[in-house]
């Protein structure tokens, strides 16, 4: 229980960390519309595990997509998506 | 004026409708270099057309085998590195493994890094040195161990004797009331006080008789008692970059760091893939993960370029983990019997499959050549598929 309290204190933290790209949980018609862009099924996206921390900083739950916003080096600000899985 | 700014606008929309869909930054830099270079609305689309068709001869093509290419890209270079772990004279105190033993360490995704490093930056209100010092006291793990001279074991009267050592104490700011404050909370049954003859030694009255099989034990329980600290940090040396003051910690917990006042919590690193997975989630764990493993080429004078890198981190937390490259991760979760076969442990695998009746439907590279088919690759990739719903 300690543990689980000490967590939490840094659940926002986390977000503002510079290492953590931004997360958005896409709704489900930009969802479907993402998965027929690509033509593809939403497990083959890369996954999110739900209890990744930003995924429960941001409530995500099994069967959402999330919209990652990435700093590339290469590419200025590129977007990916995760489907994010129990576990 | 005003009719500049209209065509300078036509020119960025004209850019802008060509190059949809392409990366902002690409766009933004064209727009700029136009503007600099004063390009007319006709020139402009002429040399878009040119930027169009660079880009997509630049462009990989799908079918490409980019794994292939990334393996080789950062395997080549790879055996040009010295196998020796330098000990690294430019940071004062520490030692960073690099090089090809750190490389590889990345790869295998292991849960802790041998020399496990967190640089802390501090919160504007807090650069100076002072704080810097007095932040790094209050994390640095100091054990009794760190402070003790030595430890005598009296028998007859069953005490223990503690001497410390007063110059240790004023390294790590501790003082003598401390020491007993975490000796009390730490060792029930005894009776602790400050020796009157010398004040720096600590005398522990046990109420019951020590055993004296176990007096290794319980001298090894006192030396090991915290004072103060953060776990897992070892030794915190201060640095000066710029006009910034960084701690640079031997080990690390992030977790705990982040909460401690003064410590700018959005900027703390560290060079520990699995626990930045576990605290700060699978993207980040990925930037670190090209971060790191760019910087040991880097500092080893290898240019691979970063794509390649960053497939390779890709790969690794695409089910949502750091996956190790290996038959326990990556190459391990492969689909095809064969190809796990044709890597390493062919026997295991090969039952294994036999066991569970398992099909190869041949569709990745490494199963291909076995049999001997073309391989999935550049234009043998492409099928004929008929759709017979579509008009």
């Amino acid at each position: 229980m300690v543990s689980k309290k000490k967590s939490s204190s840094i659940d926002v933290k986390i977000l503002e960390h510079e290492l953590v790209p931004k997360h958005v949980i896409v709704d489900i018609d930009e969802g479907i519309k993402i998965l027929k862009q690509y033509g593809i099924k939403p497990e083959q996206l890369p996954w999110l595990r739900a209890s990744d921390p930003v995924a429960r900083a941001i409530g995500a739950k099994p069967g959402d997509i999330v919209k990652i916003v990435r700093k590339s080096p290469t590419g200025g600000e590129v977007i990916v998506y995760r489907y994010v899985v129990p576990g | 004026m005003g009719e500049i700014g209209g065509a300078r606008n036509s020119i960025e929309k004209l850019v802008e409708s060509e190059l949809s869909g392409l990366m902002p930054r690409i766009v933004e830099d064209i727009k700029m270099a136009f503007t600099k270079y004063g390009i007319s609305y006709e020139k402009a689309k002429h040399m878009l057309k040119i930027i169009k068709d660079e880009i997509e001869n630049n462009t990989i093509d799908p079918g490409e085998a980019v794994g292939i290419v990334a393996a080789q890209s950062i395997g080549e270079p790879s055996t040009q590195m010295t196998l020796r772990t330098f000990h690294y004279a430019g940071v004062r105190e520490l030692n960073v493994t690099l090089g090809l033993p750190r490389l590889i360490e990345l790869v295998d995704a292991k849960k802790t890094p041998s020399t496990p490093l967190t640089y802390i930056y501090l919160l504007p209100e807090y650069n100076n040195r002072e704080k810097a010092i007095e932040i790094a006291r209050k994390i640095e793990l100091t054990r009794i161990i760190n402070v003790a001279l030595k430890v005598d074991v009296d028998l007859f009267n069953n005490v223990i004797v503690l001497t410390l050592d007063p110059s240790m104490l004023i390294d790590k700011g501790v003082s003598v009331d401390d020491v007993v404050k975490s000796l009390q909370k730490h060792l029930k049954k005894t009776n602790i006080t400050i020796s009157e003859e010398n004040p720096n030694e600590i005398i522990i009255q046990f109420e019951e008789p020590i055993d004296p099989i176990k007096v290794e034990s319980i001298r090894d329980k006192i030396l090991n008692i915290k004072i103060k600290g953060i776990k897992g940090i070892n030794k915190v040396v201060i640095q000066k970059r710029g006009d910034e003051y960084v701690l640079v910690c031997e080990g690390s917990n992030l977790r705990e760091l982040m909460d401690v006042e003064g410590i700018d919590y959005r900027r703390i690193r560290t060079n520990n893939i699995k626990e930045v997975e576990e605290i700060l989630g699978i993207e980040a764990a990925r930037s670190l993960l090209i971060e790191e493993m760019i910087n040991v080429l880097e500092e080893q004078g290898l240019d691979v370029n970063i794509r390649h890198v960053m497939l390779v981190a890709d790969i690794m937390t695409r089910t949502g983990t750091v996956k190790p490259i290996g038959r326990h991760g990556v190459a391990g979760s492969k689909d095809s019997v064969l190809a796990k076969a044709a890597f390493e442990v062919t026997v295991k695998q090969l039952v294994d499959a036999a066991v569970h009746g398992d099909m190869d439907l041949l569709r990745g590279i490494a199963e291909n050549v076995i049999i001997g088919n073309y391989i999935p690759v550049g234009t043998a990739k492409v099928k004929l598929v008929y759709n017979p719903y579509m008009g």
